[in-house]
């Protein structure tokens, strides 16, 4: 599960970085929700993988999933949700403004 | 436990939410509600100051969680400065905005407030994470008073802050991850004993996040070569807003100072002084390019701004020397160099609103109104900046170079510092005399036969001068009350090369 979840992290983040490189809005807006997705991810497999335990006090549990991750990524999607919604709007005002969707603001010669 | 501590993060939090239910005709209770909110900041600020300048360290443990488990605020010598700093240049920065800026939108005072609940969440708390999240609100409303007003070239400018902002979000998180995944604690205290105490295969994970954390405040910092969205991006926004963004590159320079002297201080064993080759070398390349962007600028804005990168190279200048005298030195040069900058963002954008259609270019334009008093202000700012004796910028930066006397890269950092201050004079003569003794000839003969066109603006507002010579005198302050100035940021060095007291305060409470 370890190598399918780095795997995963690994390509989100590959297409993220290649997106958010990219010349239009729409990708550069992309490729930062996949940089967020991976990010999430990554963030959750830091309290390690753990199936079938509980995150909180039990009696009869003799192993925990760290509650600290999950509670880290929620405020980071939440932030990146937020964040998401601003730049998306953002990109469609900068195209009305500019008249193009080039994140320069102009079309390359 | 004082709850006096909370209040630089409670009362700006409160005015934005009370702002936010004032209808946006009714301007003159929003501004007098935003100017007891900067002001009350200023009171706690300054009272914080005081308790903290014994020495003390304090501590609040946010719902009475003991630390590492809870969030802890930390009002230490150095976030107090901070925070000090940070209320005073909001006051004269809302000052100027009253004039007109805060009705070409909505919500500018709501957002004003916001940025202000950011900074000082983000200069107090004693949380990795909290810090991101504070990073975030402040960058939050940053993005909205970058873009407000509008316009086009604002609007681009914005978009590339925004993204590059993100982006670097991204990077916080991914080095926050690997820290936790690691030391597993995010409190700084607590991370800053642990980690001198990882195996040592996980150093080299320890070791990537503390260098991804760089790249972010760097990020924030504007330090080569992650700098280029500043130029456009303060030039372009509102000249209040930038004024207020002059403390947000500091904030990155105060998230370095902490980072690297608590966490991996010289106590944190493999992973200690992660940063130090690195530091000193960029903090030059910034300050020549910084200064190469002075030189170069065709505009009086993105002049300014870039002399905001040199000052950020100088500033990181004395961090990267990382001695007791250096920082010292630089914790003098931060708020001189933050007040200067402001207030020559204030006064550029009162030059360019006299200046009809040329507006900044540095260009022969018209004669300007009031010259000899916006003259001598730009004279006094320009001395500031350039670092000539007797002002506060010689004194900071005479600090510096003593400090780097004993350095290896001391011919580098003479060199640097000294060539750089006098290229930066000699851009500054320059735009002062293209500004006030140069005028278009056709614009002359215009005046001669006095179809001269009044400016919007031409009429001094008292407000207008209240925060240019209002920043400018603070300037004028620190160089007379330079000796306690000086007292209290050796003793702030001091209190930061000494961790161990930051540690027992914040962990001792539990």
């Amino acid at each position: 599960m370890e190598a399918l979840i780095a795997l995963l992290i690994g390509v989100l983040t590959m297409c993220g970085v290649y997106l958010s490189l990219r010349n239009r809005t729409f990708s550069v807006v992309l490729g930062l929700t996949f940089l967020s997705y991976a990010v999430n991810l990554f963030l959750f497999a830091m309290g390690r993988l753990t199936i079938g335990a509980p995150p909180i006090l039990d009696n009869s549990a003799t192993n925990y999933a760290d509650p600290l991750p999950q509670a880290l990524v929620l405020t980071a999607i939440v932030i990146s949700f937020a964040m998401t919604a601003y730049v998306i709007v953002l990109a469609l005002k900068s195209r009305a403004d500019l008249g193009n969707d080039h994140v320069d603001g102009k079309e390359d010669d | 436990m004082s709850h006096l501590i909370t209040s630089p993060v409670l009362i700006p939090l409160l005015a934005g939410i009370v702002l936010l239910m004032v209808r946006d005709q009714n301007i003159s209770a929003k501004r007098a509600i935003s100017i007891v909110s900067l002001l009350m900041q200023l009171a706690c600020a300054l009272l914080l100051l005081k308790t903290v300048g014994t020495g003390d360290i304090l501590t609040y443990a946010l719902g009475n969680w003991p630390a590492p488990y809870g969030i802890v605020l930390v009002a230490d010598r150095l976030a107090t400065w901070m925070l000090t700093i940070t209320a005073l240049l909001a006051i004269f920065a809302f000052t100027y905005a009253t004039l007109n800026t805060d009705r070409a939108g909505r919500h500018f005072h709501v957002l004003f407030q916001l940025q202000l609940f950011g900074l000082n969440g983000a200069f107090l708390t004693g949380d990795l994470f909290n810090l991101f999240v504070f990073f975030e609100i402040l960058l939050l409303a940053s993005y909205g008073l970058m873009l407000h007003g509008g316009g086009r070239l604002r609007t681009k400018a914005s978009l590339h802050f925004v993204v590059i902002n993100l982006a670097g979000s991204t990077v916080f998180l991914f080095a926050v991850g690997a820290l936790y995944g690691v030391v597993g604690t995010l409190n700084m205290a607590d991370l800053a004993q642990k980690i001198a105490n990882v195996p040592a295969e996980n150093v080299v994970l320890v070791k990537a996040a503390g260098l991804l954390l760089f790249s972010v405040f760097a990020l924030k910092a504007a330090l080569l070569p992650l700098y280029l969205w500043l130029p456009a991006g303060y030039a372009q926004t509102s000249a209040p807003v930038a004024a207020l963004f002059t403390i947000m590159t500091k904030v990155g320079a105060y998230s370095i100072l902490r980072v690297y002297s608590l966490i991996y201080g010289s106590n944190a064993g493999a992973s200690a002084h992660l940063i130090e080759r690195w530091l000193l070398p960029l903090a030059l390349a910034s300050l020549i390019v910084g200064v190469i962007g002075v030189l170069g600028s065709k505009h009086l804005r993105v002049q300014i701004a870039y002399l905001v990168v040199a000052s950020v190279g100088t500033l990181f200048v004395a961090f990267g020397i990382n001695s007791t005298q250096s920082i010292s030195a630089g914790l003098y040069y931060l708020p001189h160099t933050t007040f200067a900058s402001a207030a020559l963002f204030l006064l550029a954008d009162a030059i360019a609103n006299r200046r009809g259609a040329v507006a900044d270019k540095l260009d022969a334009g018209p004669v300007i109104a009031s010259p000899r008093l916006l003259g001598g202000i730009f004279l006094v700012l320009a001395m500031l900046v350039a670092g000539l004796p007797p002002f506060s910028g010689f004194l900071g930066k005479l600090m510096l170079l003593k400090s780097a006397v004993n350095h290896t890269a001391m011919p580098w950092v003479m060199g640097v510092v000294l060539v750089s201050g006098l290229l930066t004079m000699i851009a500054m003569a320059r735009t002062g005399s293209l500004l006030f003794y140069k005028a278009n000839a056709a614009y002359i003969e215009e005046l001669s036969s006095h179809k001269v066109r009044v400016a919007p603006f031409a009429k001094t507002d008292a407000r207008e001068l209240v925060s240019i010579i209002g920043l400018l005198s603070l300037c004028l302050m620190m160089t007379i009350w330079a000796e306690p100035i000086i007292v209290f940021t050796q003793a702030t060095a001091e209190q930061l090369f000494n961790p161990m007291q930051y540690i027992n305060a914040v962990l001792s409470q539990s």
